[in-house]
């Protein structure tokens, strides 16, 4: 069970993340996840939003290099070492977490929701079950 | 020790220069007719005959050669000699399509060496001197030239190649080197390392430099020659009609002098072929008459130029040519090395997932020339991590070096953020001001 992300390829220059969240925005784009991973001359911008298909519309006809990824969206205890025990879990099963961020999103309070994406999802997914819930799109959407 | 290599021809009054001139042309025209079918099949088109060459006033009746031509011709196409009796090939950088492959018999190599002597008693080298030739060796004209003119003074040649800068400035120092060849660049960089050093030109017995291979300004001139200690010497050349020495510089400074008993030089109109007077701009021509083993007849450099006539303040009255002032292709000179944006826009082409949309930044920092190569980043060559696109880049850098011969700066930058000009993106920014 996975959720759609997007990935934005964005130079480092001034106004480039402003003028990809205002694509959005005249959209009527909701942002529920996001992280920027930096270099020296670029970065990746990575969204889970409300509508992933008419993002990808918008930004592509806004001139942006996006592609979309299947990531894990789990959903863990608020409290000290919940992640810590989620992270145990995949190390015991041998799985590598390429990047990971946390979510907006949260129905209630005592629960937070991480954006995870492992060497291998399949794995991962294994790895969680039963133990761990993961959203679905259409949870993420009806969130 | 003299002011000149060979008085007689450096300072040959210009009826007896013409008259040599069109000796060796006749001679030279005929044979590439006999023995270059390909240059012949052009004559033939234009209706021309070794018979309609009587001398130099007939030059403009001959074909134009391009480069175009060479890569037709290549490797062979051009040869006048049996390679039997060639001892010598000399080449640039680039791919096959770009590459220049020159030949040459040991008669050739003696003329060049000739031309290069020239060259260093001009800058006021003599059999006393220590020449430190810092040009790389090897297919490159740069090291070889210097080399053998050098020889032929009898100086005594450091053949360093280039590299190793604080080993250069080592040498320099404890071997008494007097002269150094290198481009200009490098003799900036090298002048930079001497300060980094702790040291100063007072250190060094350096007092001349013969510099070319890439454009420079009067102002690294004076920069170089401050920092060195030195007077700086330009020499013009190209693979195609030998290397350095084509041209070199007197004490005057003041423009090249062509050595015309080996080249003849026109200038035309890029755009028409029309040759047109002394002291107008327009592109440099030559034709090689004492070359044997790969004779260019009005060979195009594509470098825009002046030709000025008249007996210099050092007495020589060979032709003088300013410094090229542009060119009429769209060829940069980066750090010495030719490159042409065609060539840029195969390595992506061969690419299947890259875009060809590119932009080359080509600028000057400390000296050197900084190269850039921005490259619009497609849908189908980005994914999720940064890992993938940097080895994307590493990836397309690689290539770049393998084709170009130098190494580029990549930079993956957003669709459609080139700037375009009536729907073709500018492809080169040259900040360099070498003009």
């Amino acid at each position: 069970m996975s959720v759609k992300q997007l990935s934005i390829f964005a130079e480092n220059r001034p106004g480039r993340l402003s003028n990809i969240t205002h694509l959005l925005a005249v959209n009527g784009i909701n942002i529920r996840a996001m992280s920027v991973a930096d270099t020296k001359d670029f970065g990746i911008l990575r969204l889970i939003v409300n509508d992933a298909d008419k993002a990808v519309a918008a930004l592509r006809e806004g001139n942006c290099a996006v592609t979309v990824t299947s990531v894990l969206a789990i959903r863990i205890p608020d409290r000290p070492g919940g992640l810590a025990a989620a992270m145990q879990l995949l190390y015991d099963n041998n799985v590598s977490v390429e990047y990971m961020y946390s979510a907006f999103i949260s129905e209630k309070n005592g629960e937070a929701y991480l954006i995870l994406r492992a060497d291998s999802n399949e794995k991962a997914e294994q790895a969680f079950e039963g133990k761990y819930h993961l959203l679905s799109q259409e949870e993420l959407l009806a969130m | 020790m003299g002011k000149y290599w060979n008085e007689k021809i450096e300072c040959m009054g210009p009826e007896e220069m013409r008259a040599l001139q069109s000796e060796r042309l006749v001679k030279q025209v005929r044979h590439v007719w006999d023995n270059v079918p390909y240059y012949r099949a052009k004559m033939e088109e234009k209706g021309v005959t070794p018979d309609d060459i009587k001398g130099i006033e007939d030059l403009h009746k001959l074909p134009f050669l391009s480069k175009a031509d060479l890569r037709d011709a290549y490797p062979y196409g051009l040869l006048a000699k049996p390679l039997s009796e060639c001892v010598r090939i000399h080449s640039t950088s680039g791919t096959t399509g770009k590459r220049v492959v020159a030949f040459y018999t040991q008669h050739d190599v003696d003329l060049w060496n000739d031309c290069t002597a020239r060259a260093i008693t001009a800058a006021g080298g003599s059999k006393e001197d220590v020449v430190q030739v810092a040009y790389g060796y090897g297919l490159f004209t740069g090291g070889a030239g210097l080399d053998g003119g050098s020889h032929k003074v009898g100086c005594l040649t450091l053949p360093m190649s280039s590299g190793n800068t604080e080993r250069q400035i080592q040498f320099m120092e404890d071997l008494g080197a007097t002269i150094l060849c290198c481009t200009p660049s490098y003799a900036a960089y090298i002048g930079e390392t001497v300060k980094k050093m702790g040291k100063s030109p007072d250190d060094l017995k350096l007092k001349a430099g013969i510099f070319g291979a890439e454009p420079w300004t009067e102002e690294m001139r004076q920069e170089i020659e401050k920092s060195l200690g030195i007077k700086a010497y330009d020499i013009y050349g190209l693979t195609e009609t030998s290397g350095p020495g084509v041209a070199f510089e007197c004490e005057c400074q003041t423009g090249m002098h062509i050595n015309e008993d080996n080249f003849i030089a026109e200038i035309i109109d890029p755009d028409t072929g029309e040759v047109l007077p002394d002291g107008t701009k327009g592109e440099l021509v030559f034709t090689a008459i004492t070359k044997e083993a790969f004779p260019l007849l009005r060979y195009r450099t594509r470098d825009i130029c002046v030709l000025t006539r008249g007996k210099c303040a050092c007495g020589r009255t060979l032709v003088k040519m300013a410094k090229p002032m542009g060119r009429s292709d769209d060829m940069l000179i980066i750090r010495g090395v030719n490159v042409f944006p065609s060539q840029i826009e195969s390595v992506l082409l061969k690419m299947s997932n890259a875009s060809p949309n590119y932009q080359i930044i080509v600028g000057r920092e400390n000296n050197t020339d900084t190269f850039e190569i921005r490259v619009e980043l497609t849908e189908e060559m980005f994914s999720d991590t940064i890992r993938s696109i940097e080895e994307l880049e590493r990836k397309i850098g690689q290539d770049m070096l393998s084709v170009l011969g130098i190494k580029a700066k990549i930079r993956l930058v957003e669709p459609n953020s080139i700037p375009r000009s009536e729907g073709k993106a500018k492809r080169v920014i040259d900040t360099r001001n070498l003009v």
